[in-house]
């Protein structure tokens, strides 16, 4: 289908809506088989991204192909080589499963011959089959969830657009589905996912205010976070503690965390002890001060500040 | 256009009916309930008027006139009053529709050849109703007085005098002139209508307020296939509507039936399916199930029970109401309706009414895909 074995590539995609710019001057691409993960804060213009590779909007300017199809050109034949699942549950409460599955069965015209066999593939896959005469609406979050992926590969589409999956879901439920994701793309699926996730994909970018941020595996994503050390620190009062660090030499940000709070400092060696003396001038007794490994979510939080200062 | 497609939006469709127990009730119950309704309480007949009569004279010529009031079938003389209050109660109670006074000179004016007179009041409040008791008070007072004086001319002598002209009326198609013959075809057209347009008017609104629509538009699903699926699956529904409100008609309203079935089969189809396509119509311009349920109701009640004729002749309206009368397919309906159950006529005769509502279902399903098609984009 694609000769360099690209799923789907974006090129300088702009969605506008009057003046509101949602997506703005979008690049990039994403292989075959890989599983890639569209991170940011809501509003970011994930969705609307998705929304336009899907063919339920038209790009205001910029290109994009899935498949080698171009998305403004050929949405129909778009549509007949991907599956997506929308952020809102979106399938018919008031049939059952079995029915839900034939619809969506004749919705992508899945060959007679093949019918049965996808169909069970699906009520499988989702552990269906018991239930496949229950009505819809008496399902558990998991299981609509499992359902609607079901009925979104009937036509076993080479590429996958899921926005938000798992929001709704238990965490028991949620590691389930990213199973079968990860079987899919073994199986050469390619899966372009609105998550926040991030540890379960191949690869992410980070979506704000319209503009990838950041691209890269999620090694890459922390590591390239080097220049700021992260700093676990425990005291009596968090909320002095904040007031007090504001302002400090090489402090760059102080958030509460848990019962703790967060501090990024650009220095590993004077970064803590600065920390150190001024909390010994406040008067303010340090329990535990520690450096730690960043998670995805203070990568993400970093590179954001760090986007709104470049702004500012 | 893909079968497979358009089968599955039916079929689903199908599903979503039949689950929907009380919803699929009230479809079929309210078209029953409405042309019982309409039908019983729309009756636009005028006999048995309730009558008090104050006779002043209380003279065998004065009991004679009452006795003609008596004897038709048009009047019911209730009671005899002596003195104007008690009429005047009555009419303000709503008791009587018309009071009849013979002054105290009646028969001394008939005796002398002067012309007598009698007073004959009514309550205008109802003017449909008084103006038709008029006409009938009128025509009987004439005719009497016309047989007292060809009586008296015969009693005279000399040649029999004849009236010089008689007018030998019959009336064709409803002999009996019965509104409800008149009435129900029409009520039929319009009640069919109405419920057809509240079937689909939710359909697509529903769609976009459930989410459902965005997965469906990420499918190859056409707009067209949409439309036609969706409507095919209440045309079901809409087929039982009109056979339970044409046997009413026939069996419950006595309402003859002269044209052909097959006529009118295919004429209920096609007004069908143009009503459904208006309900989807609706249903995709609205950006609520509310809204799509009001401008359902609005856009299609107003029109077929005010401007299709069906009760408001439409030759006593305005022109530019008229004109607009042209563009409601109620019209064409009422008019093939009353046609095949009252005249018997056929297609030789309704064939551009049936054209027109050909026209309408097509233009209709056009404007409903694009009108989808418009807030894909």
């Amino acid at each position: 289908m694609n000769h360099n074995g690209t799923a789907v590539e974006i090129h300088e995609l702009v969605k506008a809506f009057g003046s509101f710019v949602a997506v703005d001057h979008v690049s990039l691409e994403v292989s075959k088989g890989e599983i890639f993960g569209f991170l940011g804060p809501n509003g970011a213009g994930k969705s609307t991204t998705i929304r336009m590779l899907c063919g339920l909007l038209t790009p205001t300017s910029g290109r994009a192909s899935v498949s080698g199809l171009d998305v403004a050109g050929q949405p129909e034949e778009i549509r007949k080589n991907i599956g997506y699942m929308s952020q809102k549950f979106s399938l018919y409460d008031d049939l059952t499963v079995e029915e839900n599955i034939d619809f969506f069965s004749g919705m992508y015209s899945v060959p007679k011959a093949l019918r049965p066999e996808r169909k069970d593939y699906v009520l499988q896959m989702a552990n269906l089959t018991e239930r496949r005469g229950a009505m819809t609406r008496t399902l558990s979050g998991g299981w609509k969830q499992r359902l609607a992926l079901g009925c979104a590969i009937l036509h076993d589409p080479p590429v996958l657009f899921l926005d938000e999956p798992t929001s709704g879901v238990d965490p028991l439920a949620r590691g389930a589905f990213w199973h079968l994701i990860h079987d899919l793309a073994e199986t050469g699926h390619t899966i372009f996912v609105s998550t926040h996730e991030a540890e379960y994909c191949h690869r992410l970018a980070l979506m704000y205010r319209g503009k990838v941020i950041a691209l890269g595996t999620p090694e890459d994503l922390k590591n390239g976070l080097s220049s700021h050390i992260l700093l676990n620190l425990e005291t009596g009062d968090p909320l002095e503690t904040m007031r007090a660090l504001e302002g400090v030499e090489g402090v760059s940000d102080v958030a509460v965390f848990g019962a703790g709070l967060h501090v990024t400092v650009y220095d590993p060696a004077s970064g803590p002890a600065r920390v150190r003396e001024r909390l010994g001038a406040r008067q303010i007794a340090v329990n535990r001060l520690e450096r730690i490994q960043p998670s995805m979510e203070d990568v993400f939080v970093a590179m954001i500040e760090a986007e709104e200062k470049r702004a500012a | 256009m893909s079968r497979r497609r358009l089968r599955a939006v039916a079929v689903k469709e199908l599903h979503h009916i039949t689950r929907d127990a009380r919803s699929l009730g009230m479809a079929l119950a309210v078209p029953l309930m409405m042309l019982l309704l309409f039908g019983f309480a729309l009756s636009l007949d005028v006999d048995r008027i309730p009558t008090y009569v104050y006779d002043q004279d209380q003279t065998s010529q004065s009991r004679e006139l009452i006795r003609q009031f008596r004897g038709s079938r048009f009047f019911d003389i209730q009671a005899e009053v002596d003195d104007y209050a008690a009429l005047e109660r009555a009419i303000d109670r709503s008791q009587i529709l018309m009071g009849l006074v013979v002054p105290r000179d009646y028969s001394r004016s008939l005796g002398a050849g002067r012309q007598a007179q009698v007073q004959i009041l009514l309550d205008g409040s109802d003017s449909n109703t008084a103006s038709i008791a008029l006409g009938y008070a009128e025509s009987l007072v004439r005719n009497y007085s016309l047989s007292i004086r060809t009586d008296a001319m015969n009693r005279r002598g000399g040649e029999r005098l004849t009236q010089p002209i008689d007018a030998r009326l019959r009336v064709w198609y409803n002999s009996s002139l019965e509104s409800r013959n008149y009435v129900v075809p029409g009520l039929v057209a319009v009640i069919l209508q109405i419920i057809a347009a509240l079937l689909t008017s939710l359909t697509i609104a529903r769609e976009w307020e459930m989410g459902t629509m965005e997965q469906l538009l990420s499918t190859p699903l056409r707009p067209a296939e949409l439309v036609l699926g969706k409507m095919l699956a209440y045309f079901v529904v809409g087929l039982a509507d009109a056979a339970i409100a044409f046997l009413v008609g026939v069996f419950v309203f006595s309402v003859p039936f002269r044209g052909s079935l097959v006529l009118l089969t295919v004429s209920t189809c096609v007004f069908l399916f143009g009503s459904l396509f208006w309900g989807i119509f609706v249903s995709a311009a609205a950006k609520t199930q509310l809204q799509a349920y009001q401008m359902g109701i609005l856009s299609s009640f107003l029109p077929a029970f005010l401007l299709s004729g069906f009760v408001y002749t439409i030759g006593n309206m305005p022109v530019v109401i008229q004109a607009i009368t042209y563009i409601i397919p109620a019209r064409y309906v009422v008019t093939i309706l009353k046609g095949i159950f009252l005249k018997g006529v056929g297609l030789t005769v309704l064939w551009a009414q049936l054209a027109f509502l050909v026209l309408y279902a097509l233009v209709v399903f056009r404007l409903a895909t694009r009108k989808l098609n418009q807030k894909l984009a």
